[in-house]
Protein backbone atom coordinates (compact mmCIF):
# COMPACT_ATOMS: atom_id res chain seq x y z
CA UNK A 1 0.00 0.00 0.00
CA UNK A 2 2.67 2.51 1.05
CA UNK A 3 4.82 3.88 -1.69
CA UNK A 4 8.27 5.24 -1.04
CA UNK A 5 8.22 8.71 0.36
CA UNK A 6 10.18 11.22 -1.69
CA UNK A 7 13.43 11.98 0.04
CA UNK A 8 12.88 15.72 -0.32
CA UNK A 9 9.79 15.50 1.82
CA UNK A 10 11.57 13.41 4.37
CA UNK A 11 14.30 16.04 4.65
CA UNK A 12 11.70 18.73 5.08
CA UNK A 13 10.12 16.73 7.84
CA UNK A 14 13.41 16.31 9.63
CA UNK A 15 14.55 19.89 9.39
CA UNK A 16 11.17 21.22 10.36
CA UNK A 17 11.31 19.45 13.65
CA UNK A 18 7.67 20.02 14.37
CA UNK A 19 4.81 17.56 14.11
CA UNK A 20 3.41 19.35 11.11
CA UNK A 21 2.78 17.03 8.26
CA UNK A 22 5.63 17.15 5.80
CA UNK A 23 3.27 17.37 2.89
CA UNK A 24 1.76 20.61 4.11
CA UNK A 25 5.15 22.21 4.55
CA UNK A 26 5.88 21.26 1.01
CA UNK A 27 2.65 22.88 -0.15
CA UNK A 28 3.29 26.10 1.69
CA UNK A 29 6.71 26.50 0.20
CA UNK A 30 5.52 26.16 -3.32
CA UNK A 31 2.46 28.34 -3.32
CA UNK A 32 3.27 29.57 -6.81
CA UNK A 33 3.23 26.09 -8.20
CA UNK A 34 -0.12 25.47 -6.61
CA UNK A 35 -1.18 22.75 -8.96
CA UNK A 36 1.98 20.76 -8.64
CA UNK A 37 1.82 21.03 -4.91
CA UNK A 38 -1.82 20.08 -4.86
CA UNK A 39 -1.17 16.95 -6.82
CA UNK A 40 1.61 16.04 -4.46
CA UNK A 41 -0.71 16.43 -1.53
CA UNK A 42 -3.21 14.09 -3.03
CA UNK A 43 -0.59 11.61 -4.06
CA UNK A 44 0.92 11.73 -0.65
CA UNK A 45 -2.45 11.58 1.02
CA UNK A 46 -3.06 8.34 -0.77
CA UNK A 47 0.02 6.97 0.89
CA UNK A 48 -0.31 8.48 4.30
CA UNK A 49 -4.08 8.79 4.61
CA UNK A 50 -3.67 12.38 5.73
CA UNK A 51 -4.93 15.37 3.86
CA UNK A 52 -5.60 19.06 4.40
CA UNK A 53 -9.22 19.32 5.56
CA UNK A 54 -10.01 22.18 3.17
CA UNK A 55 -8.37 20.48 0.27
CA UNK A 56 -10.23 17.35 1.23
CA UNK A 57 -13.55 19.14 0.95
CA UNK A 58 -12.55 20.70 -2.35
CA UNK A 59 -11.48 17.39 -3.78
CA UNK A 60 -14.60 15.68 -2.47
CA UNK A 61 -16.80 18.24 -4.15
CA UNK A 62 -14.90 17.92 -7.41
CA UNK A 63 -15.03 14.12 -7.34
CA UNK A 64 -18.75 14.24 -6.60
CA UNK A 65 -19.31 16.47 -9.64
CA UNK A 66 -17.54 13.92 -11.81
CA UNK A 67 -20.50 11.60 -11.21
CA UNK A 68 -22.93 13.94 -12.99
CA UNK A 69 -22.96 11.80 -16.20
CA UNK A 70 -25.01 9.29 -14.21
CA UNK A 71 -27.81 11.86 -14.12
CA UNK A 72 -28.18 11.41 -17.90
CA UNK A 73 -30.12 8.25 -17.06
CA UNK A 74 -32.77 10.59 -15.67
CA UNK A 75 -33.78 11.19 -19.30
CA UNK A 76 -35.69 7.91 -19.01
CA UNK A 77 -37.90 9.52 -16.38
CA UNK A 78 -39.00 12.37 -18.67
CA UNK A 79 -42.38 11.34 -20.13
CA UNK A 80 -41.87 12.78 -23.63
CA UNK A 81 -38.38 11.37 -23.95
CA UNK A 82 -39.03 8.01 -22.34
CA UNK A 83 -41.02 6.57 -25.23
CA UNK A 84 -38.43 7.66 -27.80
CA UNK A 85 -35.52 6.29 -25.81
CA UNK A 86 -37.20 2.94 -25.23
CA UNK A 87 -38.04 2.72 -28.92
CA UNK A 88 -34.37 3.38 -29.66
CA UNK A 89 -33.36 0.69 -27.19
CA UNK A 90 -35.74 -1.80 -28.73
CA UNK A 91 -34.50 -0.83 -32.20
CA UNK A 92 -30.92 -1.40 -31.11
CA UNK A 93 -31.87 -4.81 -29.72
CA UNK A 94 -33.49 -5.72 -33.04
CA UNK A 95 -30.42 -4.54 -34.93
CA UNK A 96 -28.19 -6.64 -32.67
CA UNK A 97 -30.58 -9.58 -33.05
CA UNK A 98 -30.29 -9.45 -36.84
CA UNK A 99 -26.49 -9.37 -36.44
CA UNK A 100 -26.50 -12.33 -34.09
CA UNK A 101 -28.76 -14.37 -36.39
CA UNK A 102 -26.81 -17.06 -38.19
CA UNK A 103 -28.70 -18.25 -41.24
CA UNK A 104 -26.99 -21.64 -41.26
CA UNK A 105 -27.43 -22.27 -37.53
CA UNK A 106 -30.37 -24.55 -36.85
CA UNK A 107 -32.76 -24.61 -33.96
CA UNK A 108 -32.43 -27.68 -31.77
CA UNK A 109 -34.69 -30.51 -32.93
CA UNK A 110 -36.08 -33.09 -30.55
CA UNK A 111 -36.92 -36.79 -30.43
CA UNK A 112 -40.57 -37.77 -30.80
CA UNK A 113 -40.51 -38.80 -27.14
CA UNK A 114 -39.77 -35.18 -26.12
CA UNK A 115 -42.73 -33.75 -27.99
CA UNK A 116 -45.60 -32.54 -25.82
CA UNK A 117 -48.97 -34.27 -26.41
CA UNK A 118 -51.13 -32.46 -28.95
CA UNK A 119 -53.72 -31.46 -26.36
CA UNK A 120 -50.95 -29.87 -24.25
CA UNK A 121 -49.89 -27.62 -27.11
CA UNK A 122 -51.47 -24.25 -26.25
CA UNK A 123 -53.81 -22.51 -28.65
CA UNK A 124 -52.92 -18.85 -28.66
CA UNK A 125 -54.94 -16.55 -30.87
CA UNK A 126 -55.12 -12.80 -30.58
CA UNK A 127 -58.82 -12.70 -31.43
CA UNK A 128 -60.81 -15.80 -32.35
CA UNK A 129 -59.81 -19.43 -32.59
CA UNK A 130 -61.74 -19.86 -35.81
CA UNK A 131 -61.96 -16.92 -38.19
CA UNK A 132 -64.14 -19.00 -40.55
CA UNK A 133 -61.74 -19.65 -43.39
CA UNK A 134 -63.43 -21.35 -46.40
CA UNK A 135 -61.06 -24.30 -46.54
CA UNK A 136 -62.56 -25.60 -49.83
CA UNK A 137 -61.83 -22.49 -51.85
CA UNK A 138 -58.82 -21.18 -49.90
CA UNK A 139 -55.97 -19.72 -51.91
CA UNK A 140 -52.83 -17.84 -50.90
CA UNK A 141 -52.48 -14.53 -52.68
CA UNK A 142 -48.83 -13.86 -53.52
CA UNK A 143 -47.69 -10.40 -54.55
CA UNK A 144 -44.77 -8.01 -54.52
CA UNK A 145 -41.26 -8.68 -55.79
CA UNK A 146 -42.04 -12.09 -57.35
CA UNK A 147 -41.93 -13.29 -60.96
CA UNK A 148 -45.25 -15.14 -60.80
CA UNK A 149 -47.66 -13.34 -58.53
CA UNK A 150 -51.12 -14.85 -58.19
CA UNK A 151 -53.23 -17.16 -56.09
CA UNK A 152 -51.76 -20.45 -54.97
CA UNK A 153 -53.68 -23.48 -53.69
CA UNK A 154 -52.69 -25.71 -50.80
CA UNK A 155 -51.83 -28.38 -53.41
CA UNK A 156 -49.17 -26.03 -54.80
CA UNK A 157 -47.57 -25.79 -51.37
CA UNK A 158 -47.92 -29.50 -50.68
CA UNK A 159 -46.22 -30.34 -54.00
CA UNK A 160 -42.99 -28.93 -52.55
CA UNK A 161 -40.70 -31.26 -50.53
CA UNK A 162 -42.33 -31.96 -47.17
CA UNK A 163 -40.39 -31.24 -44.00
CA UNK A 164 -41.32 -32.56 -40.59
CA UNK A 165 -39.58 -31.21 -37.50
CA UNK A 166 -39.89 -31.36 -33.72
CA UNK A 167 -38.95 -27.93 -32.46
CA UNK A 168 -39.46 -25.75 -29.44
CA UNK A 169 -42.14 -23.11 -29.59
CA UNK A 170 -41.23 -20.19 -27.30
CA UNK A 171 -43.89 -17.68 -26.33
CA UNK A 172 -42.97 -14.09 -25.53
CA UNK A 173 -44.78 -14.60 -22.22
CA UNK A 174 -42.16 -17.09 -21.17
CA UNK A 175 -43.73 -20.51 -21.62
CA UNK A 176 -42.38 -23.02 -24.11
CA UNK A 177 -43.55 -26.28 -25.61
CA UNK A 178 -41.98 -28.78 -27.97
CA UNK A 179 -44.28 -29.55 -30.89
CA UNK A 180 -44.23 -31.45 -34.16
CA UNK A 181 -44.72 -29.44 -37.32
CA UNK A 182 -44.85 -30.28 -40.99
CA UNK A 183 -44.90 -28.26 -44.16
CA UNK A 184 -42.91 -26.89 -47.06
CA UNK A 185 -39.84 -24.75 -46.68
CA UNK A 186 -40.76 -21.12 -47.17
CA UNK A 187 -37.54 -20.78 -49.15
CA UNK A 188 -38.72 -23.50 -51.58
CA UNK A 189 -42.02 -21.69 -52.00
CA UNK A 190 -40.22 -18.40 -52.61
CA UNK A 191 -38.11 -20.10 -55.27
CA UNK A 192 -41.28 -21.48 -56.89
CA UNK A 193 -42.90 -18.07 -57.14
CA UNK A 194 -39.65 -16.50 -58.32
CA UNK A 195 -39.17 -14.18 -55.38
CA UNK A 196 -36.47 -11.55 -55.43
CA UNK A 197 -34.14 -12.81 -52.72
CA UNK A 198 -32.53 -9.42 -52.38
CA UNK A 199 -35.84 -8.09 -51.10
CA UNK A 200 -35.64 -7.43 -47.40
CA UNK A 201 -38.99 -8.61 -46.10
CA UNK A 202 -41.86 -11.05 -46.32
CA UNK A 203 -45.20 -9.82 -45.03
CA UNK A 204 -48.26 -11.94 -44.40
CA UNK A 205 -51.90 -11.05 -43.81
CA UNK A 206 -54.21 -13.44 -42.01
CA UNK A 207 -57.92 -14.29 -42.12
CA UNK A 208 -58.37 -12.86 -38.62
CA UNK A 209 -56.80 -9.51 -39.60
CA UNK A 210 -53.58 -10.49 -37.88
CA UNK A 211 -50.50 -9.51 -39.84
CA UNK A 212 -46.80 -10.20 -39.54
CA UNK A 213 -43.50 -9.72 -41.29
CA UNK A 214 -40.20 -11.58 -41.46
CA UNK A 215 -36.70 -10.55 -42.44
CA UNK A 216 -35.50 -12.31 -45.59
CA UNK A 217 -32.71 -14.16 -43.74
CA UNK A 218 -35.28 -15.84 -41.50
CA UNK A 219 -37.64 -16.47 -44.42
CA UNK A 220 -34.84 -18.33 -46.22
CA UNK A 221 -33.76 -20.29 -43.13
CA UNK A 222 -34.01 -24.05 -43.83
CA UNK A 223 -36.31 -24.59 -40.82
CA UNK A 224 -38.78 -21.83 -41.66
CA UNK A 225 -41.93 -23.54 -42.94
CA UNK A 226 -45.20 -22.80 -44.58
CA UNK A 227 -46.78 -25.17 -42.13
CA UNK A 228 -49.88 -27.22 -43.02
CA UNK A 229 -49.46 -30.07 -40.53
CA UNK A 230 -49.11 -30.45 -36.80
CA UNK A 231 -48.48 -33.85 -35.26
CA UNK A 232 -48.66 -35.40 -38.78
CA UNK A 233 -52.27 -34.27 -39.17
CA UNK A 234 -53.63 -31.40 -41.26
CA UNK A 235 -53.70 -28.17 -39.25
CA UNK A 236 -56.81 -27.85 -37.13
CA UNK A 237 -58.73 -24.59 -37.28
CA UNK A 238 -57.48 -23.42 -33.86
CA UNK A 239 -53.88 -23.92 -34.95
CA UNK A 240 -54.30 -21.89 -38.12
CA UNK A 241 -55.81 -24.06 -40.88
CA UNK A 242 -55.07 -24.34 -43.65
CA UNK A 243 -51.65 -22.68 -43.59
CA UNK A 244 -49.49 -20.95 -40.97
CA UNK A 245 -45.92 -19.79 -40.58
CA UNK A 246 -43.60 -21.91 -38.49
CA UNK A 247 -40.19 -20.38 -37.88
CA UNK A 248 -38.51 -22.11 -34.91
CA UNK A 249 -35.87 -19.37 -34.81
CA UNK A 250 -38.56 -16.84 -33.96
CA UNK A 251 -40.73 -16.16 -30.95
CA UNK A 252 -44.37 -17.32 -30.94
CA UNK A 253 -46.17 -14.22 -32.14
CA UNK A 254 -44.22 -14.34 -35.41
CA UNK A 255 -45.85 -17.73 -36.24
CA UNK A 256 -48.88 -16.23 -37.97
CA UNK A 257 -51.93 -18.46 -38.53
CA UNK A 258 -54.68 -18.56 -41.24
CA UNK A 259 -52.41 -17.09 -43.95
CA UNK A 260 -54.30 -15.34 -46.75
CA UNK A 261 -51.72 -13.10 -48.39
CA UNK A 262 -47.98 -13.21 -48.76
CA UNK A 263 -45.94 -10.33 -50.10
CA UNK A 264 -42.26 -10.03 -50.91
CA UNK A 265 -41.18 -6.46 -50.42
CA UNK A 266 -38.22 -4.09 -50.23
CA UNK A 267 -40.09 -1.69 -47.99
CA UNK A 268 -41.98 -2.72 -44.90
CA UNK A 269 -45.42 -1.12 -45.12
CA UNK A 270 -47.02 -3.32 -42.47
CA UNK A 271 -44.90 -4.47 -39.58
CA UNK A 272 -46.96 -6.72 -37.32
CA UNK A 273 -49.99 -6.73 -35.06
CA UNK A 274 -48.04 -6.96 -31.80
CA UNK A 275 -45.05 -4.99 -33.05
CA UNK A 276 -47.34 -2.04 -33.72
CA UNK A 277 -48.20 -2.11 -30.03
CA UNK A 278 -44.61 -2.12 -28.87
CA UNK A 279 -43.23 -5.63 -29.23
CA UNK A 280 -39.83 -6.29 -30.76
CA UNK A 281 -39.94 -6.75 -34.53
CA UNK A 282 -37.03 -9.11 -35.06
CA UNK A 283 -37.38 -11.21 -31.90
CA UNK A 284 -35.21 -14.05 -33.11
CA UNK A 285 -34.38 -16.76 -30.64
CA UNK B 1 -10.65 0.91 16.83
CA UNK B 2 -7.95 3.39 17.76
CA UNK B 3 -7.19 3.74 14.09
CA UNK B 4 -10.32 5.82 13.70
CA UNK B 5 -8.92 8.71 15.71
CA UNK B 6 -8.78 11.88 13.70
CA UNK B 7 -5.35 13.34 13.48
CA UNK B 8 -5.77 17.08 13.67
CA UNK B 9 -2.82 19.36 13.75
CA UNK B 10 -3.23 23.07 13.94
CA UNK B 11 -0.37 25.28 13.06
CA UNK B 12 -0.07 29.00 12.64
CA UNK B 13 0.74 30.18 9.19
CA UNK B 14 3.69 32.52 9.70
CA UNK B 15 3.76 34.35 6.41
CA UNK B 16 0.32 35.94 6.09
CA UNK B 17 -3.05 35.22 7.69
CA UNK B 18 -3.27 33.14 10.77
CA UNK B 19 -5.40 30.51 9.11
CA UNK B 20 -5.12 27.16 10.82
CA UNK B 21 -4.22 24.15 8.76
CA UNK B 22 -6.41 21.24 9.68
CA UNK B 23 -5.21 17.88 8.62
CA UNK B 24 -7.71 15.08 8.31
CA UNK B 25 -7.13 11.45 7.55
CA UNK B 26 -8.69 10.10 4.38
CA UNK B 27 -8.03 7.34 1.90
CA UNK B 28 -8.87 7.29 -1.80
CA UNK B 29 -10.76 4.03 -2.03
CA UNK B 30 -12.91 4.12 -5.13
CA UNK B 31 -11.56 5.24 -8.53
CA UNK B 32 -13.93 7.27 -10.70
CA UNK B 33 -14.72 4.39 -13.07
CA UNK B 34 -15.76 2.19 -10.17
CA UNK B 35 -18.01 4.92 -8.76
CA UNK B 36 -19.59 5.68 -12.14
CA UNK B 37 -20.23 2.00 -12.77
CA UNK B 38 -21.64 1.54 -9.28
CA UNK B 39 -24.27 4.25 -9.69
CA UNK B 40 -25.15 3.51 -13.31
CA UNK B 41 -25.51 -0.10 -12.29
CA UNK B 42 -27.72 0.88 -9.37
CA UNK B 43 -30.20 2.44 -11.81
CA UNK B 44 -29.80 -0.34 -14.39
CA UNK B 45 -30.36 -3.11 -11.85
CA UNK B 46 -33.42 -1.34 -10.48
CA UNK B 47 -34.91 -1.20 -13.98
CA UNK B 48 -33.84 -4.73 -14.91
CA UNK B 49 -35.38 -6.26 -11.77
CA UNK B 50 -38.54 -4.16 -11.99
CA UNK B 51 -39.16 -4.86 -15.66
CA UNK B 52 -38.07 -8.48 -15.25
CA UNK B 53 -40.74 -9.01 -12.62
CA UNK B 54 -43.34 -7.47 -14.94
CA UNK B 55 -42.24 -9.90 -17.68
CA UNK B 56 -42.53 -12.72 -15.14
CA UNK B 57 -46.13 -11.62 -14.43
CA UNK B 58 -47.07 -12.60 -18.00
CA UNK B 59 -46.40 -16.24 -17.14
CA UNK B 60 -45.66 -16.54 -13.42
CA UNK B 61 -44.75 -20.19 -13.61
CA UNK B 62 -41.83 -22.44 -14.48
CA UNK B 63 -43.90 -25.42 -15.52
CA UNK B 64 -45.97 -26.16 -18.59
CA UNK B 65 -48.53 -23.81 -20.08
CA UNK B 66 -51.14 -26.57 -19.91
CA UNK B 67 -51.98 -26.97 -17.11
CA UNK B 68 -50.57 -23.70 -15.77
CA UNK B 69 -49.57 -23.69 -12.10
CA UNK B 70 -48.59 -20.22 -10.96
CA UNK B 71 -45.62 -19.88 -8.65
CA UNK B 72 -46.47 -16.47 -7.22
CA UNK B 73 -48.47 -13.43 -8.17
CA UNK B 74 -46.07 -10.53 -8.08
CA UNK B 75 -47.89 -7.23 -7.46
CA UNK B 76 -48.03 -4.88 -10.41
CA UNK B 77 -47.17 -1.94 -8.15
CA UNK B 78 -43.66 -3.36 -7.70
CA UNK B 79 -43.00 -3.83 -11.38
CA UNK B 80 -41.91 -1.57 -14.24
CA UNK B 81 -43.39 -1.22 -17.72
CA UNK B 82 -47.14 -1.54 -17.12
CA UNK B 83 -47.56 -4.55 -19.41
CA UNK B 84 -45.45 -7.25 -21.02
CA UNK B 85 -44.57 -5.22 -24.12
CA UNK B 86 -43.63 -2.16 -22.08
CA UNK B 87 -41.56 -4.19 -19.66
CA UNK B 88 -39.70 -5.86 -22.53
CA UNK B 89 -38.82 -2.42 -23.90
CA UNK B 90 -37.30 -1.43 -20.56
CA UNK B 91 -35.56 -4.78 -20.18
CA UNK B 92 -34.13 -4.85 -23.72
CA UNK B 93 -32.98 -1.23 -23.45
CA UNK B 94 -31.37 -1.34 -20.03
CA UNK B 95 -29.74 -4.70 -20.62
CA UNK B 96 -27.32 -2.89 -22.94
CA UNK B 97 -26.55 -0.30 -20.29
CA UNK B 98 -26.16 -3.10 -17.74
CA UNK B 99 -23.85 -5.13 -19.99
CA UNK B 100 -21.81 -2.10 -21.10
CA UNK B 101 -21.30 -1.02 -17.49
CA UNK B 102 -20.28 -4.54 -16.52
CA UNK B 103 -17.76 -4.80 -19.35
CA UNK B 104 -16.38 -1.35 -18.59
CA UNK B 105 -16.08 -2.16 -14.88
CA UNK B 106 -14.42 -5.54 -15.38
CA UNK B 107 -12.09 -4.17 -18.05
CA UNK B 108 -11.06 -1.32 -15.77
CA UNK B 109 -10.53 -3.52 -12.74
CA UNK B 110 -8.37 -5.97 -14.66
CA UNK B 111 -6.25 -3.48 -16.58
CA UNK B 112 -5.75 -1.01 -13.74
CA UNK B 113 -4.94 -3.76 -11.27
CA UNK B 114 -7.61 -2.37 -8.96
CA UNK B 115 -9.25 -5.79 -8.85
CA UNK B 116 -6.87 -6.67 -6.01
CA UNK B 117 -8.92 -4.44 -3.76
CA UNK B 118 -12.03 -6.54 -4.17
CA UNK B 119 -11.11 -9.97 -5.54
CA UNK B 120 -11.48 -12.73 -2.97
CA UNK B 121 -8.49 -15.07 -3.12
CA UNK B 122 -7.04 -17.89 -1.06
CA UNK B 123 -5.10 -15.30 0.95
CA UNK B 124 -8.39 -14.05 2.35
CA UNK B 125 -9.46 -17.47 3.56
CA UNK B 126 -7.88 -17.29 7.04
CA UNK B 127 -9.64 -13.99 7.67
CA UNK B 128 -13.11 -15.28 6.91
CA UNK B 129 -13.88 -17.07 10.17
CA UNK B 130 -12.81 -14.19 12.48
CA UNK B 131 -15.02 -11.86 10.42
CA UNK B 132 -17.98 -14.26 10.61
CA UNK B 133 -17.48 -14.50 14.39
CA UNK B 134 -17.42 -10.72 14.62
CA UNK B 135 -20.47 -10.11 12.42
CA UNK B 136 -22.72 -12.90 13.61
CA UNK B 137 -21.46 -14.11 17.00
CA UNK B 138 -20.26 -10.90 18.73
CA UNK B 139 -16.62 -11.87 18.34
CA UNK B 140 -13.85 -9.26 18.64
CA UNK B 141 -13.31 -7.05 15.62
CA UNK B 142 -10.31 -8.19 13.59
CA UNK B 143 -7.74 -5.54 12.73
CA UNK B 144 -8.59 -3.70 9.54
CA UNK B 145 -5.65 -3.50 7.17
CA UNK B 146 -7.22 -2.66 3.83
CA UNK B 147 -10.40 -1.17 2.42
CA UNK B 148 -12.27 -4.48 2.23
CA UNK B 149 -12.18 -7.25 4.80
CA UNK B 150 -12.22 -10.89 3.68
CA UNK B 151 -15.99 -11.23 4.02
CA UNK B 152 -16.58 -8.06 2.04
CA UNK B 153 -14.29 -9.35 -0.69
CA UNK B 154 -16.18 -12.61 -0.69
CA UNK B 155 -19.50 -10.78 -0.96
CA UNK B 156 -18.41 -8.39 -3.71
CA UNK B 157 -16.62 -11.07 -5.71
CA UNK B 158 -19.78 -13.20 -5.53
CA UNK B 159 -21.95 -10.25 -6.54
CA UNK B 160 -19.79 -9.63 -9.60
CA UNK B 161 -20.06 -13.34 -10.42
CA UNK B 162 -23.83 -13.11 -10.09
CA UNK B 163 -23.84 -10.10 -12.41
CA UNK B 164 -22.00 -12.13 -15.04
CA UNK B 165 -24.41 -15.03 -14.52
CA UNK B 166 -27.42 -12.74 -14.85
CA UNK B 167 -26.15 -11.69 -18.28
CA UNK B 168 -25.32 -15.23 -19.42
CA UNK B 169 -28.65 -16.69 -18.28
CA UNK B 170 -30.44 -13.67 -19.77
CA UNK B 171 -28.73 -14.20 -23.14
CA UNK B 172 -30.01 -17.78 -23.12
CA UNK B 173 -33.57 -16.65 -22.45
CA UNK B 174 -33.31 -14.00 -25.17
CA UNK B 175 -31.41 -16.05 -27.80
CA UNK B 176 -31.56 -19.74 -26.86
CA UNK B 177 -30.81 -20.77 -30.45
CA UNK B 178 -27.99 -18.36 -31.30
CA UNK B 179 -26.36 -19.12 -27.92
CA UNK B 180 -27.38 -22.78 -28.10
CA UNK B 181 -24.18 -24.10 -26.51
CA UNK B 182 -24.64 -21.81 -23.53
CA UNK B 183 -28.34 -22.66 -23.30
CA UNK B 184 -27.44 -26.34 -23.52
CA UNK B 185 -25.15 -25.98 -20.49
CA UNK B 186 -28.07 -24.52 -18.58
CA UNK B 187 -30.43 -27.26 -19.69
CA UNK B 188 -32.08 -25.41 -22.56
CA UNK B 189 -34.39 -22.40 -22.75
CA UNK B 190 -36.81 -23.70 -20.14
CA UNK B 191 -34.13 -24.06 -17.45
CA UNK B 192 -32.24 -20.93 -18.52
CA UNK B 193 -35.39 -18.99 -17.59
CA UNK B 194 -35.41 -20.62 -14.15
CA UNK B 195 -31.70 -19.85 -13.65
CA UNK B 196 -32.24 -16.26 -14.73
CA UNK B 197 -34.98 -15.88 -12.13
CA UNK B 198 -32.88 -17.55 -9.42
CA UNK B 199 -29.88 -15.32 -10.14
CA UNK B 200 -32.13 -12.26 -9.78
CA UNK B 201 -33.15 -13.34 -6.27
CA UNK B 202 -29.53 -14.00 -5.38
CA UNK B 203 -28.65 -10.48 -6.51
CA UNK B 204 -31.55 -9.05 -4.51
CA UNK B 205 -30.33 -10.99 -1.48
CA UNK B 206 -26.88 -9.49 -1.93
CA UNK B 207 -28.35 -5.99 -2.26
CA UNK B 208 -30.28 -6.46 0.97
CA UNK B 209 -27.10 -7.43 2.82
CA UNK B 210 -25.19 -4.64 1.10
CA UNK B 211 -27.71 -2.02 2.20
CA UNK B 212 -27.70 -3.26 5.78
CA UNK B 213 -23.91 -3.05 5.89
CA UNK B 214 -23.87 0.41 4.31
CA UNK B 215 -26.24 1.65 7.02
CA UNK B 216 -24.17 0.00 9.76
CA UNK B 217 -20.89 1.42 8.46
CA UNK B 218 -22.09 4.97 8.54
CA UNK B 219 -21.86 8.19 6.61
CA UNK B 220 -18.15 8.37 5.74
CA UNK B 221 -18.29 4.94 4.19
CA UNK B 222 -21.33 5.87 2.12
CA UNK B 223 -19.75 9.15 0.96
CA UNK B 224 -16.68 7.29 -0.22
CA UNK B 225 -18.72 5.69 -3.01
CA UNK B 226 -19.66 9.21 -4.13
CA UNK B 227 -16.35 11.08 -3.78
CA UNK B 228 -13.91 8.21 -3.79
CA UNK B 229 -12.41 9.42 -0.50
CA UNK B 230 -13.14 7.73 2.76
CA UNK B 231 -12.58 9.92 5.76
CA UNK B 232 -11.02 8.35 8.81
CA UNK B 233 -10.42 4.90 7.38
CA UNK B 234 -9.82 2.16 9.90
CA UNK B 235 -6.37 1.43 8.58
Amino acid sequence: MKGEEPSEERKAKETDGRKLDAVNVDAEKKKDEANVAEEKIFASAMNENSIDEKKFQLVSRRELLKLTPVLALGAFAIPGLQEKLLKKGLGFSDWASARLFRSGHRATTFENADVAPFDKFPINGYDVDDPGVDLENWKLTVSGAVKTPGRYTLAHVQALPAIRQNTRHVCVEGWDVIGRFGGARLSDFLTMVGADRTAKYITVTCADDYYESLDMATALHPQTLLCYEMYDQPLTREHGAPLRLQAPTKVGYKQAKYLMELKVTHVLDKVGYWEDQGYSWFYGL
Amino acid sequence: MSGAVIEIIQEKNKEKDSEPIVVARAAYEHPLVVRLCHWINTVALFVMVGSGLQIFRAFPSFGAKIPQKDLLHWPKAFAIGGWLGGALQWHLTFMWIYIATGVWYLGYQVFSGNYRQVLFTHRDLPGVWPMVKHYFFFGPKPTVRESYNPLQKQAYTSAIGLGVLSVLTGLCVWKPIQFSWLAWMMGGFHYARIWHFAVMWAILFFILGHLVMVILHGWNNFVSMLTGWKKDPEY
